[in-house]
């Protein structure tokens, strides 16, 4: 690639300590929540993050931030190494990479007013001034589509959209140029959804910033993403552009997982082609030797359960990590199934009526 | 056995009392249920749709809760009963035997002192007159069947010892335990992973297909229900907004709130430049049900959507369009089987089209409209 990705994680490896012991307690291993992942991230581009829970994508997200101290690897914001900074460097480097939370209950301080926790960056960051910073987080409320009187007001007086909007405004109350969503949209009904995204996407057009989206609803990172990575255990499985990924799905797990998302076409959706995983996501504490995913692979051979898979290059900017994608044997019964999947899915493109929804035309 | 009506409801409404005032949780809300089909329930949080579906079996709490007009027929080979009249000893005798449930959260709704085998022999115990050893032996019987490898083992296990989709299937295993003529499933997917969710919903369809049990499933997810249901329901702000057979519902569309909500879905199978976007947020239940709930938010609202509160009407076919469809409507054709085949939604916009197609007032044409109304 010409040119340098703006934001780029090389081998990133984060491990949590299992202790036993109160007094003396001693390490008996680890969970791999993430195990050497690569990812980057253009300019201005967003990369869309879906895996199940607990496979390691919110703490992903933690990690590049060094929100969580990564256990190995390198994070590199545009020629910054956002790893080997030290404390006081971090926190110069934090207005730059901002964060938007999953749950806004949770993450606005319920004693805050909004008024108070749009500032709150600024304040920590000293550059706060009394009227300047006023009229900035006024400038910003309106920027996320509040109505910027209602400073003044706590967040039990917002809804749920409009409190993940109060959670994006402060996220760019410093101007970030990199912004972490961990799942902003999960726990907002449909209609709210639309709208917050539309938002993001907004946003990210008008101030140019970089995302790192992180889902798992794999249509609705289909809609903002560029790029998608799939992650299953604490590892990526498959990372391509949205074109290529939705069009040929080259890893069992992410074509069963496109095949288990629901299509909102009752024709489409009552006879199209499945592939339904048995059994659940294994314990990351032990997780499966060779390819993390083969216990529930219907292609796993004994090479699968041995080797772990490299995650290679297959086409370009197309990325792997399965033994048998490409392999002369059983390679042609994943692309068939691929080809039945995508098939089935495509045939919901053209479907169903018109649902523009906007003011009536006469 | 199929095509009969095995749940009738008529003019359902629930209030909750508050301090802030009373909540008008549901208006009048009514469907059929037929026997052996599935009725998919959606609707955003706070439209009503769990509250109507367990104040049939007056699972929500009473008070503050009342439920304050209403019937539901629960018709079996053993006659008609309004459940609403009973008295809770006799519901209790009909929940969990000829009305099962599956709830969104099994880890909450399973006892997590009581061995799984032993919760589902409870309930086969209380509700047959198997013994101790029958009821354990139908226990392992119905783990099986509901896919848990190694049953005999599983009985004395857990619920933690169990994943969130294994549990999943536990409830399942309870709920058809009497084999029930009713299955209430409120979200039983919502907490579990796409590919478990997949499972799941799969398992539920086959198993009550095979034992011919008529399935309320409700649900915020749009594509869920369409892979499920046979009659769809949406419901916003308390009240049911549009009904019929989910092809035509997905298809058609009639009710500008699901055709906003099918438009704010993102597709898999395609990109779109912008998701459509519905301005606002749902209504507050606090005031009484005089107008639209949907009116503050609809592109194509007249001045009748903010004074009265449209009925359900047909909007089935050609020039049906615009028939009032109650029960005692004067048309005739209100039989009460009148109901599941038909496709009704609570909007002014056909009838004011007619009035003003009439009138020659110019009319706003909606996108995804029928042949027919184009034509005018």
């Amino acid at each position: 690639m010409s040119v340098q990705p703006y934001f780029q994680v090389e081998n990133l490896k984060q491990y949590f300590p299992i202790t036993r012991g109160v007094i003396f307690s001693r390490t008996v291993g680890a969970i791999k929540a993430v195990d050497d992942v690569s990812f980057e991230i253009p300019a201005g581009e967003t990369l869309g993050l879906v895996g199940e829970s607990g496979c390691g994508k919110s703490t992903t997200g933690r990690s590049v931030l060094r929100l969580y101290e990564p256990t190995a690897g390198r994070v590199q914001l545009g020629d910054i190494d956002v790893t080997s900074l030290s404390a006081t460097e971090l926190r110069e480097l934090r207005p730059k990479m901002q964060m938007i939370f999953q749950d806004s209950y949770s993450s606005l301080n319920p004693r805050h007013s909004v008024g108070k926790i749009v500032a709150e960056p600024m304040v920590i960051q000293g550059e706060s001034d009394g009227a300047r910073t006023r009229a900035r987080v006024q400038e910003l409320l309106e920027l996320v589509g509040l109505n910027p009187d209602h400073m003044k007001r706590f967040p039990h007086e917002f809804s749920g959209g409009q409190r993940q909007r109060i959670g994006i405004a402060r996220a760019l109350a410093l101007n970030p140029s990199f912004v972490v969503c961990d799942e902003p949209i999960s726990a907002l009904d449909v209609s709210i959804q639309a709208q917050v995204v539309n938002l993001l996407a907004e946003l990210q057009k008008e101030l140019g910033l970089t995302y790192l989206f992180i889902a798992h609803d794999l249509s609705m990172v289909r809609h903002i993403s560029h790029r998608i990575a799939v992650m299953y255990l604490g590892k990526l499985m498959e990372s391509a552009t949205y074109d290529e990924l939705f069009s040929a799905p080259l890893h069992p797990y992410t074509q069963s997982l496109m095949s288990a998302v629901p299509i909102p076409e009752p024709n489409i959706e009552k006879s199209r082609t499945r592939v339904i995983l048995s059994g659940d996501v294994p314990s990351p504490v032990k997780p499966p030797t060779g390819c993390v995913f083969h216990t529930r692979c219907p292609f796993a051979t004994d090479k699968c359960a041995a080797e772990v898979p490299e995650f290679r290059e297959i086409r370009s900017g197309h990325r792997v990590a399965c033994h048998h994608v490409d392999d002369p044997a059983i390679g042609p019964t994943i692309d068939a199934q691929r080809e039945e999947i995508v098939t089935s899915i495509e045939s919901a493109a053209g479907y169903g009526p018109d649902r523009t929804f906007s003011g009536a035309s006469t | 056995m199929h095509g009969e009506t095995v749940l009738r409801v008529r003019d359902l409404s629930v209030q909750f009392d508050s301090i802030d005032g009373t909540v008008h949780a549901v208006n009048n809300v009514s469907f059929d249920l037929k026997r052996g089909e599935t009725l998919g329930i959606v609707g955003e949080s706070g439209s009503g749709k769990s509250v109507s579906m367990m104040s049939l079996v007056r699972l929500i709490a009473e008070p503050p809760g009342k439920i304050t007009s209403g019937s539901a027929m629960f018709i079996t080979s053993d006659g008609e009963v309004d459940l609403l009249s009973l008295s809770r000893r006799q519901l209790s005798r009909l929940r969990g035997d000829r009305i099962g449930f599956i709830f969104q959260d099994p880890m909450s709704s399973l006892n997590p002192l009581m061995s799984v085998g032993a919760q589902i022999a409870e309930s086969v115990r209380k509700h047959t007159q198997l013994q101790r050893a029958a009821a354990k032996t139908r226990a392992i019987e119905l783990l099986e069947h509901v896919g848990i490898p190694g049953a005999k083992q599983r009985y004395d296990n857990y619920p933690h010892q169990f994943s969130g989709g294994m549990r999943q299937r536990v409830m399942i295993a309870i709920a058809i335990s009497c084999n029930p003529d009713i299955l209430i499933a409120d979200e039983p997917t919502t907490a579990l992973d796409v590919t478990v969710q997949a499972q799941i919903a799969d398992l539920t369809n086959r198993l009550c297909k095979e034992l011919s049990i008529s399935v309320i499933w409700i649900s915020h997810d749009l594509g869920v229900v369409a892979g499920l249901a046979d009659q769809l329901m949406v419901m916003y702000g308390g009240t049911v907004v549009e009904y019929g057979e989910v092809e035509q519902v997905y298809a058609h569309p009639r009710h500008p709130y699901t055709i906003g909500l099918l438009g704010a879905l993102p597709k898999l199978s395609k990109t779109e430049e912008r998701l459509v976007n519905i301005a606002g947020a749902p209504p507050s239940l606090f005031s009484p049900p005089t107008q639209c709930p949907f009116a503050d938010r609809c592109p194509w609202v007249f001045e009748r959507c903010e004074s009265e509160r449209p009925a359900l009407y047909d909007v089935g076919g050609e020039g049906r369009a615009g028939v009032v469809r109650s029960d005692d409507a004067t048309d005739g054709r209100g039989s009460s089987d009148g109901w599941v085949d038909s496709h009704l939604t609570a909007c002014f916009y056909d009838l004011e089209r007619n009035r003003r197609r009439d009138a020659d007032e110019p009319v706003a044409v909606r996108p995804g409209a029928l042949a027919h109304e184009e034509q005018g």
